[in-house]
């Protein structure tokens, strides 16, 4: 009995594999035909993404070969590691290393807290009318171009601006704070939060509104004032919302938002001024070093994509809360 | 009901202050700028300090402005990019919304993810600008909407807003024998026109303020839209197209110099200031659809 029992399995089992490889093919082809048009239909944004997203990134690969335009990308000699090793014994290196990672985190230390502080604020407010009105007003920076808005700190920063003017007050001599190296991050971090804690607070806001109303009588019952209930309820229950944001942030710290300091720096203040994009931007466009901005470049890429992966695992071993 | 204990009133009367402030923050540079705008060169240029209302009156900036012919040049060349940059944003992402919202799709997930992870790694600055070299679009209006037909962050918002419809409508239109392409236009499509509104707004703002991508890929100047002839007068300080025309002497250029700025900002952020209190319900919606769900 056992042995007719295992020879009928040795012998069924090769052709469950085949069955179950037959019916992955089935399945494929029978979703074919069900969604022909649905797969035609969506091809567009498949080649958009292909051409220009992909593309680039195989387009990287000329990191990794001497670049030269007119032979093109297969036809350009490799190079190897040749201009990773450039850009890492560069004397620029700590310098542009530093100053993004300076950047990003003091956006993210001082920035990454207004918005959420301002929705908790804003919630408190008991007049919607007033509330309404309040966030209307603060999420306009959001919409003004970043032209404007760098034009607008350049007037308020220059010598004869209204920034150093009440400086000037605090005894502070006036002068170009542009051109003042030491002033570049706190100018930087300062605006962005101008134009985004309005808009930014959006997000809590909502994830506020969701907070369900019993458990806050259920605290005051219990005798807890408003300030223990923050901690106690507020707090945790938007506690995914932050770790989630917070995650994203991560993700984006090396690419320090390169649009606005190219509108504001000088080379006078490249010391605190230039990032790594900043970087990258001259050396290929403007010195057309291709490979090996591309190379910085790549680096940039593969630091973000590694930080945001870590972000995530390390949010999934601490908390409950992850992007997947 | 909070109890209004004296802690309590303190800290509402603080809050109320507080937001005060926050609303004069937001609104003072604007109002800054306003008030320089009309206010005399003369009057502006030896002035520090806050400003509470102009200094003087005067209009020369905006008439310097509105006659300068590279202002016009920029506003036609955005609209050029917003109106086309729309169509083909509002069609890929509808598109690419439907099919990521249907049932019982085999390869869905797969293709989301592919996408998804755009968000995440780029080839880089360099790569991307090869790219569109390559495809003989640099120094073309079309560099400046075709390599971002798609925001990937909106076709989320865009996609779970789709997968709110009811399942029924899809099945029984495919029972009356309707291809997914008749389903998208017919049944879908006037079904999400609020989430097409927040789309349109989103890549419309993407458009008007853009300036990076114009700069990288267009030399020729006639090209150049609204925010790179922005850069040019305000970053670049270069006022001499709107000179020409106007009877200042050499101190006085400096001076009009000034105030021409500020009506230039006013001119170019105008459309904006005006739509936005309308359109700013929309915009929050759309951040309310993505966050909840996304």
């Amino acid at each position: 009995m056992g042995d007719t029992l295992s020879i009928m399995l040795t012998n069924m089992l090769p052709k469950a594999t085949a069955a179950t490889k037959q019916s992955k093919r089935n399945r494929i082809i029978k979703d074919f035909k069900l969604n022909k048009s649905l797969y035609l239909l969506v091809l567009p944004v498949l080649l958009y993404y292909f051409i220009f997203c992909y593309g680039p990134m195989y387009g990287a690969v000329i990191a990794f070969k001497n670049f030269k335009p007119a032979l093109g990308i297969l036809g350009s000699p490799w190079v190897g590691l040749k201009y990773f090793k450039e850009f890492f014994s560069s004397m620029y290196l700590t310098r542009i290393v530093g100053n993004t990672l300076t950047i990003s985190f003091a956006s993210l230390l001082f920035g990454f807290p207004v918005p959420i502080i301002f929705a908790l604020l804003l919630n408190e407010i008991k007049s919607k009318r007033f509330s309404r009105i309040t966030q209307i007003i603060t999420y306009l920076p959001h919409f003004i171009s970043l032209v404007v808005i760098c034009s607008l700190i350049r007037t308020f920063v220059a010598s004869n601006g209204i920034i150093v003017y009440l400086l000037s007050l605090f005894g502070i001599n006036p002068t170009n704070l542009l051109g003042v190296e030491s002033a570049f991050v706190p100018i930087y971090v300062i605006s962005g939060i101008w134009q985004e804690f309005g808009w930014g607070s959006i997000i809590y806001l909502s994830a506020l509104t969701a907070i369900d109303l019993s458990l806050y009588e259920a605290a005051t019952i219990d005798g807890a004032g408003r300030w223990k209930q923050t901690i106690y309820i507020t707090l945790p229950s938007i506690a995914p919302t932050i770790m989630i944001m917070l995650i994203l942030r991560m993700g984006g710290l090396m690419n320090v938002g390169y649009e606005k300091i190219i509108l504001l720096y000088s080379s006078a203040i490249y010391k605190t001024a230039d990032v790594i994009s900043t970087y990258v931007y001259r050396k290929g466009l403007l010195e057309f070093n291709w490979s090996f901005s591309t190379a910085v470049g790549l680096f940039n890429s593969v630091v973000n994509f590694l930080l945001l992966i870590s972000a995530n695992l390390l949010s999934k071993k601490l908390s409950e809360y992850s992007l997947w | 009901m909070i109890k209004m204990t004296l802690g309590r009133r303190t800290f509402v009367f603080f809050n109320t202050i507080f937001m005060l402030l926050m609303i004069v923050i937001t609104l003072y540079p604007m109002l800054h700028v306003l008030f320089a705008s009309v206010s005399s060169p003369s009057l502006l240029i030896s002035y520090r300090g806050i400003m509470l209302k102009p200094l003087g009156f005067s209009t020369e900036a905006y008439k310097a402005v509105v006659q300068n012919p590279m202002i016009g040049i920029g506003y036609q060349n955005t609209l050029f990019v917003l109106f086309g940059g729309l169509i083909i944003n509002i069609t890929m992402t509808s598109l690419g919304a439907y099919f990521l919202s249907r049932q019982n799709v085999l390869w869905k997930n797969t293709i989301m993810g592919l996408i998804v992870f755009t968000m995440f790694f780029s080839g880089g600055l360099i790569p991307f600008y090869l790219t569109v070299k390559s495809l003989n679009l640099d120094n073309t209006l079309f560099a400046l909407f075709v390599p971002t037909a798609i925001n990937t962050y909106n076709l989320i918002i865009m996609r779970t807003s789709l997968q709110s419809i009811p399942l029924e409508l899809e099945e029984s239109a495919k029972i009356d024998g309707a291809g997914h392409m008749r389903i998208l236009l017919q049944i879908v499509l006037p079904l999400s026109m609020p989430i097409i509104a927040v789309m349109v707004l989103y890549y419309g703002v993407g458009h008007w303020n853009a300036w990076f991508n114009a700069m990288i890929f267009l030399r020729n100047r006639e090209l150049f839209p609204l925010q790179l002839i922005l850069r040019e007068i305000l970053i670049f300080n270069n006022t001499n197209d709107m000179m020409v025309g106007t009877n200042t002497g050499a101190g006085d250029v400096e001076m009009i110099s000034e105030t021409i700025k500020y009506a230039v900002i006013i001119v170019s952020t105008l459309p904006i200031l005006m739509l936005y209190p309308f359109l700013q319900r929309f915009f929050v919606k759309g951040v309310m659809i993505g966050a909840l769900k996304g």
